[in-house]
């Protein structure tokens, strides 16, 4: 395949920029965050996007679904890197809808219309260490009735205050860092055990504390096979990485854009900052960085959706390349801007913080680096 | 498709009947590579054949005009002939930069019978140009240059010096930049010669490189006389030509050297065999880190290329990222070299020695620092990125 976008894709490339422009600038980001919206995304938002058919565009068609494949949904979630555009697409649209299409047909059938209708959120309730590591569960579950018991606590579950739906990761067998043992629950946030921290985020996202205390789930609510979630698992985070590569990207193509604007208006010492060559080759230098971030990212996406052996090795690399230009993006943005861009009033702000959340977010550069490396056999 | 699949399988059978083996086996020395011209030394027969083999087909430059004795092969074809070429790692035979620079900008700027005279003597590798474009006073600031060309009615008398010109003293041919008009501003008095090195008041005198080989020079220009015919595009407008050209040098710099693929071994897989592992984990895990990431840039570069490519082809181009390649691709190929270094330790720093093969990589370590100067240093890619695609004021 081609690493460029078809036809087909360069307008919905088009129609999600101009969608995200309109609907979900950052202004409204600005306006959630002062309004101390609790889930740090408008529900309005959501339910436009499902009509726009990207909730559903992991979905098959014949749950409902646009069914669009990867590279559609990261051109999505660039769009709302642009724009800072909050919403739950990550943890529901593309983590909810993976993991579901590894469910039974009665799971299918009932979660996959919800999730492209918009009307039922998701949230992935895995990690445990404040430094990611997928395999490390503790929580565990142990046979109970018709079911399972399950205990334990999950630090960072994004979107989980906001969840209908929990996907928990408890382990059935095995050590607390072994593969194998893994099974995945879907778990009913407002059944009995079940503790919800709110926990906001440096940039204004909702997160939260999962304790779980001896909570009774069904057999029916076992999600793949049990021992053997870890596969499942890597999947969701693999599509949910190379998505938030793309709103990476996003994000560092519009601090890029604000700096270099920036350059041309603002003077001192009675010329333009951006004739300064100092300043001219950081950004020349960021224009090049962002360049390669873009194809990685896009290899990622286009391996996911040609199901490659390879995929989770282009997804970590793409994970870590956007991760670290959109650090390195927001960094010089601020910096560039001197003194107003560390005012709250200015945006370039918000750009740092999300991008500093959203390369922390399933591994950051140094875990993805070590990924690329065993991957490549050293 | 399956026109495509034919060519595939004619190529495939010619290149297993026509490769001789000994151009199957990897390069390790300088002498390997095959550079053409009239003086050309072929290390063996295989060299030769092969050269005179490929040369006959247009198979040196693919995608030329067979008219101008290239391949006539679409962009698919030529495509195809590398991934066999690939496959059964047969060498390059000819390294040229009449096929990397001088051709591109003859196929658009030179006249029929210019075409005619060069092109094919290009392809078959029978003449060997050098490029004569820096000199001792005009290097970043190319269009400073002083070299004069003094209009004499049926030739141009050509005086001055050039300076960090490549092969000069093994060149048969000098693509050079001269002044034809000393009072126009700078960038307008400027011309494209072409001509014999064999001419009288041509001189060369050579370069020792750090490396201690001497692969360039400097050279002279006593009252040399160039036949009008020789003026390549139009008097005076010769910079358009420079920088025309100066982009294929810099996409032939940027690409040839950087990627981990192709033919050349990754930095991971040598650290591999050199170090060795340690459960499942390289036993140097200081120097893993710098390695992976390293391998991402590497990737990351490697598939920048591959989409830059993409989007010429259909029309998305983005535009004016041969300063990208240039610049990103000879930063990495620096940093690969001193990966190589670190990955060997003492051994890497030994320059001669009893064995096979001592010192070969200190010296492609040193040659490699060269990458970020030649063809435009890596400051001055990123002035042009700052200004062509940034747009910034003043640069
Ligand atoms: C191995 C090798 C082979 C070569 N082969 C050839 C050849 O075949 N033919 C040929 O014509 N030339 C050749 N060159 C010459 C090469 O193109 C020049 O060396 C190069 O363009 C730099 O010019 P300079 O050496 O005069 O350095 P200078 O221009 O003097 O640069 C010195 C330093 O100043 C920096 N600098 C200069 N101007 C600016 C600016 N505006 N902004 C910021 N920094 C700046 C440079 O980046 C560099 O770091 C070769 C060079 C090498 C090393």
């Amino acid at each position: 395949m081609p690493l460029i976008l078809t036809d087909d894709q360069q307008m919905i490339r088009d129609s999600a920029d101009g969608f995200f422009k309109d609907e979900a600038p950052v202004a409204l980001h600005r306006q959630l965050r002062d309004s101390a919206e609790p889930n740090g995304f408008s529900r309005d938002v959501w339910a436009k996007m499902a009509e726009m058919g990207f909730a559903g565009v992991l979905v098959p068609e014949a749950h409902g679904g646009a069914d669009m494949g990867h590279v559609a949904a990261g051109i999505i979630m660039e769009a709302m890197g642009k724009n800072l555009s909050a919403a739950p697409m990550l943890s529901t649209a593309v983590l909810g809808a993976t993991a579901l299409k590894a469910g039974t047909p009665e799971q299918q059938a009932k979660y996959l219309p919800l999730i492209a209708q918009g009307a039922h959120l998701l949230a992935l309730a895995a990690d445990e260490a404040a430094r990611h590591k997928p395999n490390h569960v503790a929580t565990t579950a142990t046979p109970s009735g018709n079911g399972f018991k399950l205990n334990g606590v999950k630090g960072f579950v994004l979107d989980g205050a906001a969840a209908d739906t929990l996907i928990v990761a408890a382990r059935t067998s095995g050590e607390t860092d072994d593969h194998a043992g893994i099974t995945l629950f879907l778990v009913n946030p407002k059944a009995d055990g079940v503790k919800i921290d709110r926990r906001h985020m440096v940039d204004n996202r909702g997160a939260a504390r999962v304790t779980l205390s001896d909570v009774q789930v069904d057999g029916a609510d076992v999600l793949g096979a049990v021992g053997e979630g870890h596969a499942i698992l890597e999947k969701m985070l693999d599509a949910g990485r190379a998505c938030l590569a793309a709103e990476m990207l996003g994000v560092s193509g519009t601090s890029f854009a604000m700096t270099v604007d920036y350059l041309k208006q603002r003077e001192q010492f009675g010329q333009k900052i951006g004739s300064f060559q100092a300043l001219q080759h950081r950004a020349a230098h960021l224009f090049c960085e962002i360049e390669l971030a873009r194809s990685a990212t896009l290899k990622a996406l286009q391996a996911l959706d040609e199901g490659s052996d390879r995929a989770p090795m282009f997804v970590s690399l793409a994970k870590a390349k956007a991760g670290e230009v959109a650090i390195l993006a927001s960094n010089e943005g601020v910096q560039m801007h001197g003194g107003i861009g560390m005012t709250d009033a200015f945006d370039i702000g918000f750009f740092m913080k999300r991008a500093r959340a959203a390369q922390e977010t399933f591994g950051d550069a140094a875990f993805h680096s070590d990924r690329i490396a065993r991957q490549l056999g050293y | 498709m399956a026109d495509l699949d034919t060519f595939r399988a004619e190529t495939r059978a010619w290149l297993e009947a026509n490769c001789p083996p000994e151009m199957r086996e990897p390069i390790r020395d300088d002498d390997d590579v095959c550079w053409g011209g009239r003086n050309c030394q072929f290390k063996n027969d295989a060299q030769r054949v092969w050269l005179e083999r490929m040369g006959a087909k247009g198979w040196t430059v693919p995608e030329w005009p067979a008219d101008y004795g290239g391949g006539g092969l679409s962009r698919a074809e030529a495509k195809v002939l590398s991934e066999e070429m690939r496959r059964i790692k047969a060498r390059s035979p000819l390294s040229s930069f009449g096929i990397w620079m001088l051709g591109p900008a003859l196929l658009k700027y030179g006249n029929e019978a210019q075409k005619k005279e060069h092109l094919p003597k290009i392809a078959r590798g029978e003449i060997r140009w050098c490029q004569g474009y820096s000199e001792p006073g005009a290097g970043s600031d190319l269009a400073s240059l002083r070299t004069s060309a003094e209009d004499k009615g049926d030739h141009y008398l050509v005086n001055g010096s050039k300076v960090w010109t490549s092969y000069a003293d093994k060149a048969d041919w000098i693509f050079c930049l001269v002044r034809t008009d000393p009072a126009a501003p700078k960038h307008l008095g400027i011309s494209f010669l072409l001509f014999d090195m064999a001419s009288p008041g041509v001189s060369t005198s050579p370069i020792k490189l750090i490396s201690g080989s001497s692969p360039f020079c400097q050279t002279f220009f006593d009252n040399v006389k160039v036949p009008k015919e020789n003026l390549m595009g139009t008097a005076g407008k010769g910079w358009d030509i420079a920088k025309y050209l100066l982009t294929h040098e810099r996409d032939m710099i940027g690409g040839s050297d950087s990627t981990g693929g192709g033919q050349r071994d990754s930095v991971s897989n040598i650290a591999k065999r050199l170090i060795g592992l340690d459960a499942a984990i390289l036993a140097d895990t200081a120097l893993r880190t710098d390695i992976a990431r390293h391998e991402i840039n590497a990737l990351a570069f490697s598939l920048t290329m591959e989409r830059v490519m993409a989007e010429t082809k259909s029309g998305q181009g983005t535009g004016a990222l041969s300063s990208m390649l240039k610049y990103y691709g000879t930063e990495l190929n620096k940093e690969r070299m001193q990966l190589l270094m670190s990955i060997r330790g003492s051994d890497g720093l030994v320059f001669d020695g009893e064995e096979k093969g001592d010192g070969d990589l200190a010296r492609s370590w040193l040659r490699s620092r060269a990458n970020s100067i030649e063809g435009g240093t890596s400051e001055v890619q990123l002035n042009i990125i700052a200004k062509r695609v940034l747009d910034l004021p003043g640069a």
